[in-house]
């Protein structure tokens, strides 16, 4: 719990809570228009190309110009749009995306087992807006919400290709967030909290999850967090060779600013999270200093570093990747990243086991892995199975077909 | 060929792909050493600022070798886009010989193109039987009036200036390609 709200609440809670409401909200504002163009700069610089170079230093007004630029533009609404819902789906989009970002310590020491706690107007708290007991639920349910935003805006445009869009991202986010919640599961497994600060408190040191989970959960949350995204590889949502502009085709102005925003947002926060989770957030070393240059200065710059780190990644992914397929994107959610999530969730939850009771902990390791082997071969001749069923039922309707026309 | 003992174990395409990516990422910030240089290696060029060198043989706009031109309207019609304007009379000539007859020629009273309907498709140079059109590589005549886009034929002959000597040909090809333009 967040010492800053266990006492008495006097005006001075209140305006602190403002107050890290506004910066938070102001910073992630921020941090999105620096990641727009710091994407499309790292985009070009993989290209051999300039990127935005036009508005200010080194183009990096350039999102606040886009910005200027939509808010301008014509806001229009289809005629056979749902009115209510085609006007909510915007804010469905976006205010999850900064509801997430709630959760995520952004500074604080948290060197030698500390917990992270600051003082600010003479009230002790942590650096991130709220630490709720549900903790990194939370970010689950917001980005479930979020996908409401999408699939509400393709179904009342009233027009096809949204549709067909978010027809997409529900299926895709949906089938996503199983493996992007049981490599969540580890986490949880190895720090025993919920809460993003005791997480965060727990990778003290460089006991960092991303190897306490075994580096495999990592792999799957940053796969199954890319898909959940919508970003490339797994952007099939907005493809535009095949659905014009996907959920957003029928969005202008302002609401498709928000669509915009909330994207690029969203890559942040997930950014933030992943950091979270598996790379010790914002603690690193204080080299002896204290003061509120350990206290906010060193741990928000390991923060910035960290995150910028995933954010050049995702920027990496999109400058690389062909798009996936349909059927070879729900081929790799469901019959890889869910058994492998799940069974990897089981071998540490047998280890832990192992080490509580005492058994011998090399022999379990190898026959939990035999085990797991074993799972894998059925599963592996279950598929192969039903896809030779499947090629028989197809081969044997063609050649009923054929029959026909003789 | 024999087969190499240990084959080199196979680099999963996406591997391969992100180091092209990265690689050219270095190329563009890091062209030379390790002080970055932001952009400095890409290869676009900012046109206002630098001009652009076209190759020799761009089709930039189509030039005009008026003395050639005999009028015979085959560019104007094989033009998809019926953007050639032609108009010539018919006149006396002396003759080649001494003593002969005045040879009857067609004299060029008008040569247009209307570049603002030219899909630079190249036909007109292609079709002229008698080596009156060239490619020329300029490309800086953008105008503020459509109008001013249809070059007469002395505008045409100010572009033959620009055309560039033609390239050695490779032996055996002499025989098909148009003849040197001076």
């Amino acid at each position: 719990m967040d010492p800053l709200l266990s006492g008495n609440v006097d005006l001075m809670t209140v305006v602190v809570v403002l107050l890290k409401v506004l910066v938070a909200f102001a910073g992630l504002l921020v941090a999105v228009m620096g990641m727009v163009w710091f994407e499309r700069k790292a985009l070009a610089d993989m290209e051999n190309r300039f990127g935005p170079n036009r508005a200010g230093p080194f183009g990096i007004l350039q999102t606040l110009a886009d910005g200027m630029k939509l808010s301008f533009k014509e806001d229009l609404l289809p005629e056979k749009a749902d009115r209510f819902v085609f006007r909510l789906a915007p804010l469905l989009a976006v205010i999850p995306a900064f509801l997430t970002f709630a959760i995520v310590p952004l500074a604080g020491n948290f060197s030698n087992g500390n917990d992270g706690v600051v003082e600010i107007l003479g009230h002790k708290t942590f650096m991130q807006v709220a630490d709720p007991q549900m903790g990194i639920l939370w970010m689950l349910a917001m980005s479930s919400i979020a996908v409401y935003g999408i699939v509400l805006a393709g179904w009342s445009s009233g027009s096809k290709y949204p549709l067909l869009g978010s027809v997409r991202a529900s299926a895709q986010m949906v089938s996503y967030e199983a493996a992007l919640g049981l490599s969540i599961a580890t986490v949880l497994l190895i720090g025993g909290m919920l809460s993003t600060n005791q997480i965060v408190a727990g990778q003290y040191g460089l006991r960092w999850n991303l190897w306490m989970t075994g580096i495999v959960p990592f792999f799957i949350f940053i796969i199954a967090g890319t898909a959940e995204l919508n970003r490339p590889p797994f952007d099939l949502v907005e493809a535009e060779q095949e659905l014009v502009g996907g959920f957003h085709t029928e969005y202008s102005s302002m609401r498709f600013a928000m669509f915009f925003l909330a994207e690029f947002m969203n890559a942040v926060t997930m950014s933030a999270i992943i950091v979270t989770l598996f790379l010790g957030g914002p603690s690193g070393p204080t080299f002896g200093i204290t003061g509120w240059i350990s206290d906010y200065v060193l741990p928000f710059i390991y923060f910035f570093l960290k995150v910028l780190l995933f954010l050049y990644m995702f920027a990496f992914f999109r400058g690389t990747l062909p798009r996936f397929r349909y059927d070879q994107l729900m081929d790799l959610g469901w019959k890889f990243l869910i058994p492998l999530a799940l069974g990897w969730f089981l071998l540490l939850a047998t280890v832990r086991v192992a080490a509580d009771q005492g058994w011998n902990l090399p022999l379990t390791v190898v026959v939990c892995l035999a085990v797991l082997a074993a799972g894998a071969g059925l599963l592996r001749a279950a598929i192969r199975n039903s896809e030779h069923a499947e090629a028989m039922a197809a081969g044997s309707v063609a050649k009923d077909a054929s029959e026909v026309d003789v | 060929m024999p087969k190499p003992p240990f084959p080199k174990p196979k680099v999963p395409g996406v591997l391969k792909g992100m180091g092209i990516t990265l690689r050219t990422a270095k190329e563009t910030v890091f062209p030379n050493g390790p002080i970055p240089q932001p952009s400095k290696g890409a290869v676009t060029v900012q046109y206002p600022h630098d001009a652009d060198l076209p190759a020799d043989r761009a089709r930039g706009v189509i030039s005009l070798k008026e003395d050639n031109c005999t009028a015979c309207m085959l560019c104007a019609r094989e033009c998809p886009d019926w953007c050639i304007y032609i108009e010539g009379h018919k006149t006396l000539a002396p003759p080649r010989r001494e003593g002969g007859k005045p040879r009857k020629v067609n004299a060029l009273d008008r040569f247009d193109i209307d570049f603002s309907l030219c899909m630079y498709c190249g036909i007109c140079v292609e079709v002229c039987p008698f080596e009156a059109l060239f490619w020329s590589p300029e490309y800086e005549y953008s105008e503020l009036k459509i109008a001013d886009l249809l070059h007469d034929k002395s505008r045409l002959g100010q572009w033959f200036e620009t055309v560039p000597d033609f390239e050695p040909l490779e032996s055996g090809s002499e025989v098909k390609v148009k003849k040197v333009p001076r």
